[in-house]
């Protein structure tokens, strides 16, 4: 369906990518946030606290990041599109929530603008370190979706494509800016509603006695019903049947885990977002992300100047991983350059998905500001050379 | 439903339970189901509009009523039963929101939630199941365990100061404030359907009974000794001060509605407060067309 156009602030602005963010959301439907201060994400609330009165809907600033994490969930179970924003140290707290956003299927949004780390860290400076954590974080199997935007107008445009495939495939997903592309002032561009495809709930046309909370037909994700509809669902962290009941057993664990990962792995291809560039005549090939990824495109023009084949690959979807995409260039390829605002975190995938046939060099920062594309250009050098 | 409710061969409350799950999962001469009684028989009386009405459960022992209940129910994490109530309230503000839990959820882990949700008086209802432990994982000192009782934890003896918990959410804001014990069937119903018309946070203790691990590590006898300790030892004290109503280990037990006010509760501030600062620019009624379509 088409954006509703109360939401959408149709223009040509230069903001920042935090308040793009929150237009994004906006424009996705997104009508409660809930949050807690921190930096350097705040502004996302900020602005979604004076926007969301005129548009219908409620911010509430909560007593932490865990109620926070879990008021959004509520809710989105009451008919709301929700998210919260947060950055490292309240990330980690949500972490539990993303763990029950999963295995409830509450479609929902966990914006992370990420600093330096661990604990209190760098909070004004930037950082890509909670990649993992984003991925992994919460405990149990389970699946996440995680985009990162590298500018303002991505900020807007993917926010929307976060909401999106949190309504399509019932999953939270984690939207990875950073501390740069949060604060980092650019043109932005919105379109008019009409121009915006935003993906409704996937809400039950069953009747009552029909309706089966955690039912599925063939493509994994279940129909959702609100609260007061008359439906009278159970929904629970527990382990549970089709019913919503819970059921501890190793045989409705294993279906409902697998269907939990392979809900988004079956559609990997679909949500794998990259960018390409040069990769037909690649020797090597820099994966990048995020702002980082604006640096790395410095040294990758560096790189081709100075006569070396060296070919972009920028990770706008993280999670799920696109591995095929890496095992298909590591057979003709020989290296990848992995330069990341952490001490060699995606660069694991990366090496895991090469698979051995084809070198993988990290370079790696620890946080507090970004490369100098000089460290990345050496890296494709030698990359070259191997 | 009103047919069964004349029915004299039916349970009244069968039509509020999911009885595709029973059995159950509490104790013989555990409290809670007596307490779910006590709700169901308030939802009669009270006659609200059941399709409104959604329950949000915590994590323990008293955390497993949401799954009982053929309502809208929601078994969240430990301790995070109010903040997902108040997401769910303010995002469809026609809904009555309970939130059923037990005390060392509510109290404990979630104790921020309980005094903030108070403060902004969230119209919420917490029935709050205490039984001075943490009995589903096996009988932990909570912070509603009177002193020198033992515990797994404390097998000595507590020697920490427990919550009063009247006196808390009282001071933190709630506009209404209940105590009964599981032996106050009816006034605990009565209180419940009471609390239903009450606009803001609400918040009505049950004392209750876990036979399995307080009473019998404590030597109390069973569920029925712990029925006629209940009922001689309870002094109905309706509006005493909650400052004078803490628990102490075999002592009297205060019941009674402790607090009965009025303020505005936080959607009514916040609506007032949009429309004096925003005048026509504010939009009341949440968007719903933007997620279904």
């Amino acid at each position: 369906m088409k954006a509703n156009p109360h939401g959408v602030l149709t223009g040509t602005h230069f903001i920042d990518g935090d308040h793009a963010c929150c237009e994004g959301a906006l424009a996705a439907g997104a009508r409660f946030a809930a949050g807690y201060p921190i930096t350097p994400s705040t502004e996302v609330v900020e602005r979604f606290a004076a926007r969301v009165p005129t548009v219908g809907g409620t911010f509430i600033q909560m007593e932490d990041e865990l109620a926070a994490s879990i008021a959004l969930q509520g809710a989105v179970w009451g008919g709301a599109k929700a998210f919260t924003v947060t950055s490292g140290p309240g990330f980690s707290l949500m972490m539990e929530h993303i763990g029950y956003a999963a295995m409830t299927e509450t479609p929902c949004v966990f914006v992370d603008v990420q600093r330096g780390g661990p604990s209190t860290g760098l909070p004004t400076l930037p950082a890509q370190a909670d990649m993992m954590q984003a991925r992994w974080g919460s405990h149990g199997d389970y699946e996440i979706i995680a985009l990162c935007p590298n500018s303002p107008q991505e900020c807007f445009d993917l926010t929307i494509q976060a909401f999106n495939m949190a309504e399509e495939f019932r999953v939270p997903v984690m939207f990875m800016m950073d501390e740069v592309v949060g604060h980092m002032t650019e043109k932005v561009v919105i379109p008019p509603a009409d121009e915006i495809e935003v993906t409704p709930r996937k809400h039950t046309t069953k009747s009552i006695e029909e309706y089966l909370p955690y039912g599925t037909n063939g493509d994994l994700v279940p129909e959702m019903a609100h609260a007061g509809e008359g439906y009278n669902f159970h929904v629970t962290g527990l382990t549970h049947d089709e019913r919503g009941y819970p059921n501890m057993t190793p045989q409705t664990q294993d279906k409902l885990v697998r269907r939990l990962q392979n809900k988004v792995r079956n559609a990997a291809d679909r949500i794998c977002l990259i960018e390409e560039d040069h990769l037909s005549d690649a020797d090597v090939v820099v994966v990048s992300y995020g702002i980082t990824s604006r640096v790395a495109q410095r040294a990758i023009d560096m790189g081709r100047d100075r006569g070396v084949n060296v070919g972009k690959l920028r990770l706008i979807t993280a999670w799920p991983f696109p591995e095929k995409k890496i095992a298909e260039l590591a057979s003709r390829v020989k290296a990848f350059v992995v330069p990341e605002l952490n001490l060699g975190q995606m660069v694991r995938e990366v090496e895991r998905s090469a698979a051995a046939k084809a070198k993988t060099f990290s370079v790696p920062h620890a946080g507090g500001g970004v490369h100098n594309p000089e460290e990345i250009l050496n890296a494709i050098v030698e990359a070259s050379r191997c | 439903m009103l047919n069964v409710l004349n029915d004299d061969t039916v349970n009244p409350v069968e039509p509020f339970l999911r009885t595709d799950r029973m059995p159950h999962i509490w104790c013989p001469g555990c409290g809670i189901g007596t307490t779910v009684n006590s709700f169901a028989r308030a939802l009669i009386e009270s006659k609200i509009d059941l399709q409104s009405l959604a329950l949000v459960s915590g994590i323990g022992c008293t955390g497993r009523v949401a799954g009982y209940v053929k309502l809208d129910s929601f078994h969240t994490t430990h301790g995070r039963a109010i903040p997902f109530a108040t997401g769910l309230k303010l995002a469809n503000p026609k809904l009555n929101v309970v939130v059923y839990s037990g005390d060392g959820d509510l109290s404990a882990i979630g104790g921020n939630h309980l005094i903030h949700a108070a403060r902004r008086n969230i119209d919420v209802k917490v029935i709050c199941v205490n039984n001075l432990i943490y009995a589903m994982t096996g009988g932990q000192t909570a912070p509603t365990t009177p002193g020198h009782a033992t515990t797994s934890t404390n097998p000595y003896g507590t020697f920490e100061p427990a919550f009063n918990l009247p006196h808390l959410v009282e001071a933190a804001g709630a506009v209404y404030v209940a105590r009964w014990t599981t032996f106050h069937v009816r006034q605990l119903s009565r209180s419940i359907s009471e609390a239903f018309q009450k606009k803001g946070f609400s918040f009505i203790e049950v004392i209750s009974p876990c036979p399995t691990l307080y009473q019998r590590r404590n030597k109390m006898g069973d569920g029925l000794d712990t029925m006629k300790y209940y009922k001689e030892k309870s002094k109905v004290k309706n509006g005493a001060p909650t400052s004078e109503v803490g628990l102490t280990l075999n002592g009297e037990i205060a019941v009674g509605k402790f607090v009965d006010r009025d303020r505005p509760d936080y959607q009514s501030m916040m609506r007032a407060q949009y429309h004096e600062s925003l005048g026509e620019r504010y939009i009341e009624e949440p968007e719903t067309e933007c997620v279904c379509g």
